[in-house]
């Protein structure tokens, strides 16, 4: 029985302002994973806190809502605890780049084998448009008092140096572009962010849908080439992580959106494999620990 | 009666293998069919910082550390002297000279000259050693002696050696122990070790004679007995368990129970991850819990300091299998990294905002903690709500003889479990239920998905602030309390020891419980009076029932905790409405010696003081035994 995109929906109403592009990213990764063709139980998602937080009570999988800025941490702990589970985090640039940064490098430097998609639109839109990490210094979003004080995180350029194996921008409304990078990040072993310019059309009167399909164009279409081909290379990898960096830094007139860098790399998953003979399946299959003796510790002590 | 015991103690600079050589005479005490109880105190540091371990050996169990010492084993001068030379302005201690008991002993590096005149004190038998010498003449079968100076980490040896002579202790046994830590390409240096300990075991006897009037003789080996550190016992506990995965972030004094889970882990397949930081820590946790996993965090006071949003996050989403482990310090904050305090009590009862519900256990030894860290997991699963286990520095490093763990009865019970019907849209994460508990379910199971959500939720587990909703899942949630403390046995919740009729009845809770056990025994034969124990263990939820009537009909009630204001009598006050007259306490970061104890009582019960509080023997006078 073939899944359709239905089967990824819920009945429960969708509260996001009229024309956020979180519908986008929504429909984009329902979309994916029909194309995927995943059983809807086994793929689960996870979410922070905010606008974008209320992503997995839309989507027909297993949904778990966390915390302000941990949805990282959660997810991986969710995925080495049950490998064989699909895991996709959602969150907003506030929780990622904001409270939950630190969760950001370290998820990099983990490379644990799932998807990251945040919704960046440089407001915090559920209270109601506050600076995020990801808003330019000195711009002024129409429910700021006054400019906002200090610099933009580049989210691209932080993923490089914290070890992301696989980095793509895309875009909220064009959702078949962001359908594939989704397909991609899924099917890519290791842990994948994917940046979404989504516009908030209520708070952020700046970034708007005008301001970016004026100005977004996209790689793949100007024989960028984002993969390392040689993993063992290290050159390859400084050179193809320089390139990214340069695009990342692109955001004038011209703002790329596609796959900006990546590589494969062993995941933790591959780490723990090589040190755990038996681990790979769930560890909530309790047959094998039913069955533990502690007789050989024991006798250490004796 | 009074146990018959010996105590002995070294001390020297961290770095210096005051452990290794401790371990070593532990473990070959233990072997030697003896009890043991031994401790380490150390500093937040490295290399170079005064850290002493005790051992008290005896015939009958002993469960905590006395005052007095019969033979000290010094590595420094500051072991005998303090720190003055390193801090003039504000010594932090005198060193332990005046712990020896009249007539007792102390080996000490015969280097440092004559030091009669600086001990203050002529009823010392004084066994000065050449550390270097004994180290050289080891070397010598070798071929190295020239090089004696690079191999001062062996002056341990030297101590260790010199302690069997004096003690008149089995050689041999010995000699086993220190050949299994040396193994494969590292037995070279066992047979260096064991020459010096053998150099150094003839020179005392034939120097000093055989006259120490404190003699540690072996008995039969006895194979139901093991030599346990605190953080193993948790460890084999979560094992046992079924552990699946336990994240931590460094923190003393946890880490070391973190460390040995991973170096056991490819034989027990369980993951264990070092996280950024002790949020990451609880989070992934709760992760792993709702995956299906049993999962575990372990930290001190500051990391658990960072966990409250994740506690009440496993609480909300009803996380199956989550424990958290305690290990308390002494606090505030940064406060002594090193040392044990019970201060954290008030703390786990109330881990984050909001109300929720959660059960707090406080082994009291590390048999109890083994025992406890297994249960917890059960609790975990069956009421799905986080499960804290407080346990301290204290017990962490406690290194005990105790009867091999007897796991046969111990049964894994997961709880109660969704059956899948086939039907989609079936399954409710959040159902309510008469008990309060919502089946739950392994993700990735067929047919089923679920959701949930830090937000109040609807028995599906989607976002609602509807009136209804609230109540109910509140309701159902606190529901699961109730059901707890009906279902958990009351011999998990709180243990009278001794006879329910005594004159006096102490109160205390955690690791306070050896001091007290073994203090009982001097007190009875101290004045004829007739004492019992209550010793609580479950926090919450507290057995206020039982717990006030036993109170209410003890004649004379003495609180016992190790800390600064009393936090179970508050607890117990706020439970029970019984005010403990008399609070016995410690805060210095040290914990009870039985004399401590059996002097708290004392002054509780002869000069009827209220609040009595107890410095270490490291900073005062020993309490002589009044029974002695």
């Amino acid at each position: 029985m073939a899944y359709t995109v239905k089967d990824y929906k819920t009945e429960v109403w969708v509260d996001w302002c009229p024309g956020c592009g979180d519908f986008g990213i929504l429909n984009a990764l329902q979309q994916a994973l029909a194309a995927l063709q995943i059983p809807p139980h086994k793929v689960a998602v996870f979410s922070g806190i905010g606008c974008s937080g209320k992503t997995p009570h839309y989507i027909g999988a297993y949904g778990i809502h966390t915390l302000h800025g941990r949805v990282l941490p959660t997810a991986t702990g969710f995925k080495l605890a049950n490998p064989e589970m699909t895991v996709i985090a959602v969150g907003g640039d506030g929780d990622g780049y904001g409270i939950g940064a630190g969760y950001f490098l370290a998820a990099g430097r983990r490379n644990v084998d799932l998807t990251y998609i945040v919704f960046n639109n440089g407001v915090y839109g559920l209270t109601k448009g506050q600076a995020s990490p990801t808003l330019p210094k000195g711009v002024q979003t129409k429910s700021l008092p006054e400019p906002n004080l200090m610099e933009a995180l580049n989210p691209i350029a932080v993923a490089l140096g914290a070890g992301y194996t696989f980095i793509a921008r895309g875009y909220a409304y064009d959702v078949r572009h962001l359908r594939d990078l989704i397909v991609a990040a899924i099917q890519h072993r290791g842990t994948a962010l994917i940046d979404v310019l989504q516009p908030c059309p209520t708070y952020n009167n700046i970034y708007t849908r005008e301001y970016y399909n004026a100005r977004i164009y996209k790689l793949e279409e100007t024989g960028y080439d984002p993969v390392v081909h040689n993993p063992e290379d290290e050159k390859e990898i400084v050179e193809k992580k320089a390139q990214a960096l340069l695009k990342a830094y692109e955001n004038g007139d011209r703002i790329p959106i596609g796959i900006f860098y990546r590589v494969e790399r062993p995941t933790l998953e591959d780490e723990l494999a090589a040190r755990l003979p038996h681990w790979g399946k769930a560890l909530a299959d309790l047959e094998p620990i039913y069955r533990r003796d502690l007789t050989p510790l024991l006798d250490e002590l004796s | 009666m009074p146990k018959r015991f010996v105590s002995w103690m070294i001390g020297g600079p961290q770095g210096s293998g005051i452990n290794v050589a401790a371990e070593t005479l532990a473990k070959a005490f233990s072997r030697g069919g003896l009890y043991v109880f031994a401790n380490i105190e150390y500093h937040s540091n490295i290399m170079g910082k005064h850290s002493y371990y005790r051992i008290r050996v005896s015939e009958e169990p002993v469960h905590a550390p006395v005052d007095e010492v019969h033979l000290l084993a010094a590595l420094d001068e500051e072991t005998l002297f303090g720190d003055h030379h390193h801090n003039p302005e504000f010594p932090t201690h005198h060193g332990h000279v005046h712990e020896v008991v009249p007539g007792g002993g102390i080996i000490y590096d015969a280097d440092l000259g004559d030091i009669r005149a600086r001990l203050k004190r002529d009823d010392l038998r004084l066994y000065p050693v050449p550390y270097f010498e004994m180290i050289r003449r080891a070397l010598e079968p070798f071929g190295k002696a020239s090089e004696y100076r690079q191999y001062d980490i062996m002056r341990n040896t030297v101590a260790l050696g010199a302690t069997l002579a004096v003690l008149d202790y089995d050689f041999d046994l010995v000699a086993e122990v220190i050949r299994e830590q040396f193994k494969g390409r590292r037995a070279r240096l066992a047979d260096l070790n064991i020459q010096a300990l053998r150099v150094t075991y003839d020179y005392v006897h034939e120097r000093f004679g055989n006259d120490f009037p404190w003699k540690v003789r072996r008995r039969e080996r006895r194979a139901d007995q093991i030599l346990i550190r605190g953080v193993q016992a948790v460890a084999m506990g979560k094992l046992q368990a079924g552990l699946g995965l336990q994240t931590y972030y460094p923190i003393s004094p946890a880490t070391d129970e973190s460390t040995y889970l991973e170096s056991v882990q490819s034989q027990y397949n369980v993951v264990v991850i070092q996280t950024e930081d002790e949020i990451s820590a609880i989070n992934m946790a709760v992760g792993a819990a709702h995956a299906g996993a049993r999962a575990a965090t372990s930290t001190a006071g500051p990391g658990f300091a960072l966990m409250p949003e994740g506690i009440g996050f496993a609480a909300i989403t009803e996380a199956p299998g989550l424990v958290i482990f305690l290990y308390q310090r002494g606090g505030p904050s940064t406060g002594l990294p090193t040392r044990t305090e019970q201060a954290d009590l008030g703390f786990a009862l109330h881990p984050a905002h909001g109300e929720f519900p959660h059960l707090v256990i406080a082994p009291g030894d590390v048999v109890e903690a083994f025992y406890d860290s297994f249960e917890a997991f059960n609790w975990a699963d069956r009421y799905q709500m986080p499960v804290i286990v407080l346990l301290d520095k204290y017990l962490a490093t406690s290194y005990i003889t105790v009867p091999r763990f007897d796991t046969r009865h111990l049964v894994i019970d997961r709880g109660v479990r969704y059956q899948p019907t086939g039907q989609p849209d079936g399954y409710l994460r959040h159902a309510v239920t008469e008990s309060g508990i919502s089946p739950w379910v392994v993700p990735g199971t067929e047919g089923v998905v679920f959701w949930t959500t830090t937000d109040e939720h609807n028995p599906k587990g989607h976002i609602s602030e509807g009136v209804i909703h609230r109540v109910e899942q509140m309701d159902k949630r606190m529901r699961k309390l109730e059901l707890a403390a009906r279902e958990i046995p009351e011999g998990k919740k709180f243990t009278l020891h001794g006879p329910a009729d005594a004159q006096v009845t102490l109160v205390g809770w955690g690791t306070t419980k050896g001091a007290i056990l073994d203090a009982m025994e001097e007190l009875a034969a101290l004045n004829g009076l007739t004492f019992n124990f209550l010793q609580i263990r479950m926090m919450r939820p507290f057995p206020a029932e039982p717990v006030g009537a036993i109170l209410r009909r003890a004649r004379r009630v003495i609180l016992i905790e190790n800390n600064y204001s009393g936090q179970l009598g508050n607890l117990i006050r706020e439970m029970t409405g019984f005010q403990i007259p008399h609070r016995v306490l410690k805060y210095d970061g040290r914990p009870f010696s039985v004399n401590e104890v059996v002097e708290g009582v004392r002054r509780a019960l002869e000069d009827n003081e209220e609040r009595i509080v107890m410095i270490s023997s490291e900073a005062r006078e020993v309490i002589p035994w009044p029974t002695r």
